[in-house]
This record gives C-alpha cells, structure tokens and sequence, in this order.
C-alpha cells in the first residue's frame, strides 16, 4: 500500500491518534516516517470509524503532529523465518541487528500466531535430563513444557539457565536437531552479554537464536519481543522437526511493559495497576510450547520472571504459575547460605512429571523417592520452626533426625557445582541415602518392599 | 447493510442500527467471526466476538442470525471435544491443522453420521414439550432421546420408519395448535444463556459418590448439588476434577476446561479414552463430552464455554439422566467478564470485576439442581467449579462470591500440597452444608453407624488442631500420654485416611463401604489403644508394635473387593495390644 497520511491528531505517551483513515485493518503494520527521514514502526490496537489509535514500538519521541508521514502496511506484525535464524541475533522487534544482514526468509508468519488446538497437541512425556539433582528428581523437566524460574533480584538464575542449556544439551544426542531461542526482555546489557557468552563456551551459539531488547530499549518494543522469539521457535520446532529450548527473561519487564502500554490506552488497571487481560496476554505467551501431532520437533519454555520484593503472590509470579506446567522456586536464604543452585524444593512443582517418570523413563522408583524427599523435607521445617522456639537439644529423637536429614539434604542433594552434571541414577540413589538418615518407619510413602530393598542402614557414615 | 465502526480487541461496533436484538449471534466481517450482541443503544450496537480480530476492518459487513447464541443439541455430542461455542475442535483440525483460524465456518455435530432410530410415537399421539419421540443409541453405554423442544407441543401427523437416520433427518411431524407442521428431526436448538425448563425441583437427598474418602465420608456433595474447589496454583485443582470426573457415579461427565492449559486438555483426552469406566466396561468418554477454550484461545468465547456447557447438562438431565459438571476454572471465566467489562468502559467494582459478577454467578450455579423433567422423568446436574484464587488469597472478589452459591466448599490448601498430602483439601477451612439432606443415605444404604464413626474422626481431627498449637510451641514430648495417642491417632486418620493415591489400583477409587470400614479399624484402634494407655502403656511402646503402621497402609494392604479383611486387621489389633498390656504389666 503506497497512500500515505500526512499529519497526527495527537500523541500521548506511546499511542498515536491519527484521523480520516480508509481501510485500516485491526493489529495491521504501519509505518511511521519522521521528519529527519527515519522510520518507526507500529500497530493499529483500536479503530473508530474513520479515527485509528497507533502503538508506536519505538516510542514517539521526536514525533510531530504535523510532517510525519504515515503508510499502513494491510498485514499484521509478521517475522521472516528461515533455517538461517540460527546463530543470529534479533532486536527486540524481530530486526537483525548483528551487522550481518536481512534474512532471506522461507516463509513469513504472524508474530501473535494462532492458538494451538488441543487435539493436535501430543501430551508430552520425554524428560529432559538436566544434570541438576533437585530438579531431575523433584520438578523433572519435561520436553514440551512450559517450566518458569522463579527468582529474586540477585539471585543465580542466570547462571541456572545457563547450566541447564549446556546439560540439556549434552543429553540430547550430541545436540543434533537442539537449539535455543533466547529473548531478553528489558535485563542489562552485560546480562544478554553473560549468556552470551555462555553459549558461546558450552559451544551452542552456532545453535542459537537471540532476540535482545536490552533496558534501555524502546518499552513497548518489549510486547513484541516474546511473540518474535517463540515465532521463530514454533518455525524452527514444528516445520524443523527441531527441539527448541526457549528461554524468556525476564518475564516481570514484560508484564511492565504491558502494564504501561495498557495506562497509556487509559484502560481500567486491575491488581497493582496490571490490566485485566494480562493472564490472557501471558498465557498467549506461555501456551506456545508443547509437541502436536505429526512433527518430531518440541518447544520447551523456561522463562525467568523476578518476584518484586520476592513476593510470590505478586500477580506476575501469580498469573504465570497458573498458565505454566509448574515453577522451580529460588531462594533468598538458601543463597545466601551459600547453597548454589537456590532451589526452594517445597514450592517448585513439575505437573508433568508424573507422566514422564518411572519405569521407561526414568527409573522404577522415581515417583516413590520423589513423594518421600518431599513429604521429609516439609517435616524438618516444622523441626526447624520448633527449634528455633525450644532449642535444638529439646527437640523428639525424631525431629532431631529431621534436622539432620534437612541440613543433608541442602548440602548433597540441593548443592551441586556449576559444571556438575549428575545421572539420574546418582541422584536417585543419593536420595535413598539421604533418606535413609531417617528411621525406616519415618518413610510412609514408600512401598514395603521397595523400602525392604533400597534402605540403606549405613547412610549415616556416608554424610558423615 | 450493517458495517463495522469501530474495533477495540473483542469488542466492535456497528453504528445506527436497529436491526439487532439484545444477545443475538451475528456474524461479522468478510471472514464471518461468530460474535453475539451485548449492547444496544440508539447510537450504536456493541458485539463481542468469539474470535480474533486481526485484520477486521471498518466498513465490512455485520449480520444478523435471527436468534441468539444457541447451542445445537442432538446425538454427537457425547465423546466430542468442543471449543466453547461448540465448534468441534477435531473438524477444526482437520480443516485448518494443528494451529487454529478464524471462521471456520463447521457444523458443532457430525451431520453424515447415521444413527439407528427407533420412533417411540405413533400418529395420532398429542406431544406435548419435553416428550421423547425417538431414541438411539449414541455411544455404546448413553441412549440418546430426541425430546419436543419445550416450546413446542402438537398432535403426530407423520413418522418416519425405524432405521438409520441422520441428525438432519426428519423422524417425525406434528401439527401445532394452529395448525401448521413442525418437522422435527434428531437435533434441536437452544439458547445456551437461557435454562432450560423443568417441571419442578426435587429434595436433594442422594449423594454424588466419588469414591474419594475425604469427600464422600467428611465432606460430601449431593446429586444436583454445587461444589468449589478454591486453591492457589500447585494445589491440585484439576487433579482433584479429573479425579471427580473419572469416578463419580454421574451418568455423564461435562468437562469444561475454560482458560485453562492445552495440555491439561489433551491429558484429559488421552486417558479418559484410555479409562475403562469400572460401570459400565466401556471406555469412559463414551459418557464424557469436553469444552475446551484453553487460556490462548479467545477470551469471549471463554465465556461462552461455561454456559455451553450448562446447557448440554440440561439437555441431557432433561432425557433423565444425571450429569455431573467440572468447570475448571471459573476464575478465568470470571477474568473473561473482566475483561469484556473492561473494553466496554463500565464502572468496575471490586479488583475491576464489573458489579454484575456475583449476579452471573449466582445465575451459573442455580442451573444446577435435582429436578423432575418436564416428561415426568428424574435427573439432576451437579456443578463442581474450580476457584483460581490471586496470590491464593479466598478473600478475592470470585472466590468469595463463589462461596455465597455453593454448597459445598473444598478449600484446597498450599501447605498440604507441600507436603505432597493429597488431595489437599483442607478439614479445617472447608465445608459441605449437604450431610444434613444425605444422612438419611448414609445410614440406610452403607451402614446405621456412618455418622458416627465420621463424627468421631472429625472430632479428633479437631482436638489435633488445638493440640498442634501448644506442639508448635513446646513440643510434643511433654504433651500427657492420652493427648500424646490424640496426635498419634490423627495422623493415621490424615495419612490412612485422608490422604488417597490417585495411582494407586485400589485406592483411587474407595467403595463407600470400605471408606467405613477403615474409619471403623482407625476408631478399633484409638479404642484399642486407649485401654492400652488408661492401663500403663505408653504411646512409645504403641507405636513400636508396628499396628499404626499396619492401619495406616491398610488402603494398600485391603483389597476394595475384600472387606472381611478388615475383621481380622480389627482382631489383630486388638489382640497385639492386649498382649502389649500384658507384657507391660508383667514387668
């Protein structure tokens, strides 16, 4: 489409008014020509009758009403998508921006997508090991889950992430047909620049796709950020045949982004000011990962989301937790302690776990171990709130156990080094030996002759 | 011709239009997306519609449908899985594959599918609504009744033969008081905001049996009665409904699935056709229909889906049978109203959900009911709708005013869930006013002393609560030996009782007379073991026979087939702790 409207009604924060318009499609692309000659691109989010609100993704500084040009497009936000895709490095909104030119694309495709439909989807089961023993065993990664991190400022999320790629990887044939989509969402530059580099040492980079809206850039670029990334990873999945981990962080700017575009259009805020819509916003994100039917390929997500204040029940942390498959939880404590990685156990959940563990999977007594470590461990808080009231020496021989297996279990279960990789046969087995600190009649949810079998009364002289 | 003016997300409208009336369905634009009128007012007419806009324009035409938003009831339905204005998802598949588009224009039942009718009228016959004209079977365990839409009555002038039919078949005319020919063929339709009518509502005096012992024994729902199941995300809401739907004893599960995952959804779809319902031998979704509007696909028809769903339970309660409803999860159907409320610049009341929530609800809710039908016939609908709580906090605006229309609250709680004790209902924080109308049930058909023996349990769940208090303080040792046995005794009523594997054979499924028997060996022992202590024995000695052990792992050890085992468990209980006495005495 060539005609172009000369002249804006009104501007207001990243929202353009523009008037006496023909035949403007809802969510179509328009571009916007300023006065020096450079162009910024936007999207039509509301039409009155002749009258069209515009979201600008660069921001509307510098904009005028008079002498801005501007050409509606007659398609919506489309991203090009080629096999090419990997190793290279996206802005925000989709736009190469490593120097190395346009991508020849295949195809192009709506960056918003459609939603799945449930019959076509194949109800994951693989697990991804992950080489990390709190998570293989307790919060078991599955391929084609949506699993978010959930972090504070300051903890080592990042550096989980990282070793979760570089383990993952290991695990999944050589790293034939794997690759990462990664989009950062308002973190710092040296952040993108730690994971990076990262990819670039474990010997992925060649194998990833990035998309960077750093915190300086444009905010409401920031919306579209997510939905260019798990774009190219539905491509590269689904008509690739290809195993697709996404990484998304960190999730909180996003919400933020939303949250100030939404006061700007002057919509009703709900909870701390987020629009009512945003479970739907978020889930149009999180709902892109999964297995269908008929393609070998799989989208798993993790994406990071900060907790302000390490409030869970902040509505970001909130509404994700209901979307997603489960969350894996850190810890401001356990990080301090300096327990590396800060995996919160009783709060993290894999709802898919329970379908992608045991006998084929993982090991027979997988599910067993997994039950018994969690109901234990939720006991030696109760020893320690009741330690911390009577004192330690006044405690039952009991809970004195539990404490012992409590501070066990966070030194040789939950730690683990940076470049550890441990099978899931280490960690079972480590887990029946931690829970062999306890008494044998202490192990209600474990079968008795499973019990009979793997207790292993020697424990004490192994964590000794 | 009507146009579009404007489009804001769900929202469009059409201006200086008279033609539409209030809820009607219409169809907008060139790509015909089902939208349904919500306002209207001189100026302009406001529509939501039930897919996405993108690429809608102003100018492109709106039209009407005539009538509103109906649901097409007739054979099909069961065994189907919907979106929620009843487009069947795998027609939709194989039209536009695994990624859905907008108007995909598919009939909501299989039309080429014949069905072997038997006409159950003559001519001659005066029909009046709700009568039943012919039946066939729809899936191998539900028959199918075509009734006279409630609307209508007249005198048979026609039938057709018995044999194979199609649902657009016409089996039989009637004429109307006025004289005109109705033909009626196997499908019907109805506005699926609007009740459908019956001809009066029964005592509520059955109990919905679940075979979940922490339901049906403390916490019990009734044949039409109304449940929520309130709980923060990780609580196990939707185990706790699929749990329910694999198990009930209601002839035909419901299943909506309103915001919630995709693969939730495909879950459901792989095992409940993997499932043999233990009733019938057959796989269990030829007695299940699912709604499926997963969190991404579009939020009005988010809305949509709940009442969808009603008004299939209605349409089969009204052929006599009973149905239960799992609506997981309301809250997003609520978010779904918050948000077209939002769009539309209405006043918002609390957290920004519009001041017609709790009206909305209530409206749900009442639908449900144990009712004679309008052909004399008995059925009922139970609804148990899933509460999503924000930051898990019961005092926000949906839970709170869930809890004003059920009956029947199973507050699911975190730190249960935690310690993996599932499922996580809470007995302390959670209700049901419906022992009352059942007890009656329970003590004719299980056993005279059910209400007893759950009296006892609940009391001393009770007394644990008020002593973990002063054991969070001080510890349990210096508790005295009976209060010591109260704490002892409860967790075997948690653990052995409570606390049920939904993967374990035997115990994801307790016949109701098991579920007493085992509360019967719990109190066999707090009274075993209470002489033992009035005598000298302390709790510690109890412990070290192992028999809290034996009763707590007697879900597992007891076969459900075999309930004679549970006299010698008694017996042996009994006797190990007479000889423990002894033997304490002795020294």
């Amino acid at each position: 489409m060539s005609l172009q409207y000369v002249g804006l009604k009104e501007i207001n924060g990243p929202l353009v008014v523009i008037d006496n318009v023909d035949n403007v499609a809802y969510d179509e692309v328009v571009n916007i020509r300023l006065e020096d000659g450079s162009i910024r691109i936007g999207r039509v989010v509301e039409i009155s009758g002749k009258r069209a609100v515009l979201q600008v993704f660069e921001g509307t500084k510098g904009l005028s009403l008079k002498n801005t040009k501007t050409s509606f497009l007659g398609r919506p936000m489309e991203m090009p998508l080629s096999p090419e895709l990997l190793g290279r490095v996206f802005s925000g909104a989709g736009k190469p921006i490593d120097g190395l030119g346009e991508i020849f694309p295949e195809k192009t495709a709506d960056i918003n997508g459609n939603p799945l439909n449930p019959v076509s989807r194949t109800y994951p089961r693989n697990y991804i090991n992950t080489g990390i023993s709190s998570i293989d065993a307790l919060m078991t990664l599955i391929r084609g889950q949506k699993l978010p991190i959930f972090s504070g400022s300051g903890l080592s999320h990042n550096k989980l992430a990282v070793q979760i790629v570089r383990q993952a990887k290991i695990a999944e044939e050589n790293g034939q047909g794997f690759a990462v989509v990664f989009a950062a969402m308002g973190v710092k530059n040296d952040v993108a620049d730690y994971f990076r580099r990262s990819f670039e040492e474990s010997g992925v980079l060649q194998r990833v796709v990035m998309f960077l809206n750093l915190s300086n850039d444009p905010i409401i670029e920031r919306i579209l950020t997510p939905r260019c990334a798990l774009t190219a990873a539905e491509y590269l999945a689904f008509e690739k045949n290809m195993h697709i981990l996404v990484i998304l962080t960190d999730m909180t700017s996003y919400a933020e982004a939303v949250r100030e575009f939404s006061s700007s259009k002057g919509e009703i805020p709900g909870r701390k000011g987020y629009p009512g819509y945003l479970y739907s916003d978020l889930a149009s994100i999180y709902e892109r990962a999964g297995v269908i039917n008929g393609s070998d390929g799989s989208i798993t997500q993790i994406p990071i989301l900060t907790m302000p204040n390490d409030d869970i029940t902040h509505p970001v942390p909130d509404l994700t937790g209901y979307i997603t498959e489960g969350q894996i939880v850190l810890d401001r404590g356990l990080e301090q302690s300096g327990i590396y990685p800060p995996i919160s156990v009783l709060p993290s959940l894999s709802r898919l776990m329970k379908d992608g563990i045991g006998e084929n999977y993982t090991r027979g007594d997988h599910s067993a171990v997994a039950n018994q470590l969690f109901a234990s461990y939720a006991k030696v808080s109760d020893a320690r709130a009741l330690a911390s009231v009577i004192g330690e020496d006044e405690l039952s021989e009991l809970d004195k156990a539990y404490m012992h297996f409590g501070k066990m279990f966070e030194k040789y279960f939950v730690t683990q080094r940076e470049d550890e990789n441990r099978s899931i046969d280490e960690t079972l087995d480590l887990g029946w030996n931690l829970l062999s600190l306890l008494p044998e009649s202490a192990l209600d949810r474990i079968d008795e002759n499973m019990l009979k079998e793997k207790y292993n009364p020697n424990a004490a002289e192994l964590f000794s | 011709m009507n146009t579009v003016y404007s489009i804001n997300g769900p929202v469009v409208k059409v201006k200086d239009t008279v033609d539409f009336s209030m809820l009607e369905m219409v169809y907008v634009g060139v790509k015909r997306l089902v939208g349904e009128v919500i306002s209207i007012n001189s100026d302009e007419t406001t529509i939501q519609v039930y897919e996405s806009t993108t690429g809608l324009k102003p100018g492109e035409p709106v039209t009407g449908s005539g009538m509103p938003m109906s649901a097409t009831l007739g054979p099909g339905i069961l065994s189907n899985i919907f979106d929620g204005i009843e487009r069947p998802l795998k027609r939709i598949e194989e039209i536009s594959g695994a990624f859905i588009t907008e108007g995909a224009d598919v009939s909501s039942l299989d039309t080429e599918k014949k069905y072997s009718v038997k006409v159950k009228v003559k001519t001659g016959d005066m029909l009046i609504g709700g009568d039943i004209y012919a039946v066939c079977p729809e899936t191998p365990v539900i028959e199918h009744r075509c009734m006279l839409s409630p609307n209508l009555s007249g005198e048979v002038v026609w039938i057709a033969e018995d044999g194979d039919h199609t649902i657009n078949d016409v089996v039989v005319k009637i004429k109307k008081s006025d004289g005109e020919i109705e033909e009626l063929t196997l499908c019907q339709k109805w506005p699926i905001k609007q009740s459908r009518p019956f001809k009066t509502r029964l005592p509520i005096n059955k109990p919905l049996i679940t075979g979940q012992r922490v339901i049906d024994t403390i916490l019990p729902i009734a044949k039409g009665g109304t449940a929520a199941v309130p709980g923060g995300f990780g609580t196990g809401k939707t185990m706790t409904q699929h749990q329910l739907a694999k198990w009930c004893d209601a002839d035909i599960i419901v299943y909506i699935g309103c915001g919630e995952r995709g693969n939730e959804m495909t879950q459901v779809l792989e095992e409940f056709s993997e499932l043999v319902d233990p009733r019938t031998g057959k796989a269990l979704t030829d007695r299940t229909v699912l709604i499926a509007n997963t969190s991404n696909m579009p939020v009005a028809a988010r809305e949509a889906s709940i009442y969808t769903g009603i008004t299939l339970a209605e349409y089969y309660r009204d052929m006599g049978y009973h149905i239960a409803i799992m609506a997981d999860s309301t809250s997003r159907w609520a978010e779904a109203l918050r948000e077209i409320s939002g769009r539309l610049e209405e006043m918002p009341a609390e957290e920004g959900f519009p001041a017609y929530l709790p009206s909305r609800i209530s409206e749900f809710y009442e639908r449900a009911g144990y009712v004679e039908n309008l052909n004399g016939s008995e059925g009922s609908v139970s609804i148990i709708g899933a509460v999503s709580p924000q930051g898990s906090d019961f005092s926000e605006p949906v839970t709170q005013n869930t809890k004003r229309f059920v009956r029947c609250f199973w507050a699911l709680d975190k730190s249960l869930a935690y310690a993996r004790h599932y499922p996580a209902i809470n007995w302390n924080d959670s209700y049901s006013e419906y022992m009352d109308d059942l007890s009656n049930y329970y003590e004719e058909k299980v056993n005279r002393d059910f209400l007893k023996y759950r009296q006892e349990i609940t009391k001393i769940l009770h007394e644990e609560t008020q002593l973990m208090e002063i054991v969070k303080l001080i510890g349990s040792d210096v508790l005295p030996e009976d209060q010591k046995l109260v704490i002892e005794i409860a967790r075997a009523v948690r653990v052995g009782f409570l606390q049920q594997n939904a993967y374990h054979k035997d115990d994801t499924y307790v016949p109701l007379e098991k579920q007493f028997l085992m509360m019967g060996a719990i109190l066999n022992l707090y009274e075993q073991s209470k002489k033992a202590v009035t005598a000298g024995v302390s709790v510690r000695d109890i412990l070290k026979t192992g028999l809290f052990e034996r009763i707590i792992r007697m879900k597992y050890d007891i076969p459900n087939d075999k309930p004679d085992m549970f006299r010698l468990l008694n017996v042996e209980v009994e006797q190990g702790l007479k000889k423990l006495t002894q033997e304490v005495l002795a020294v």
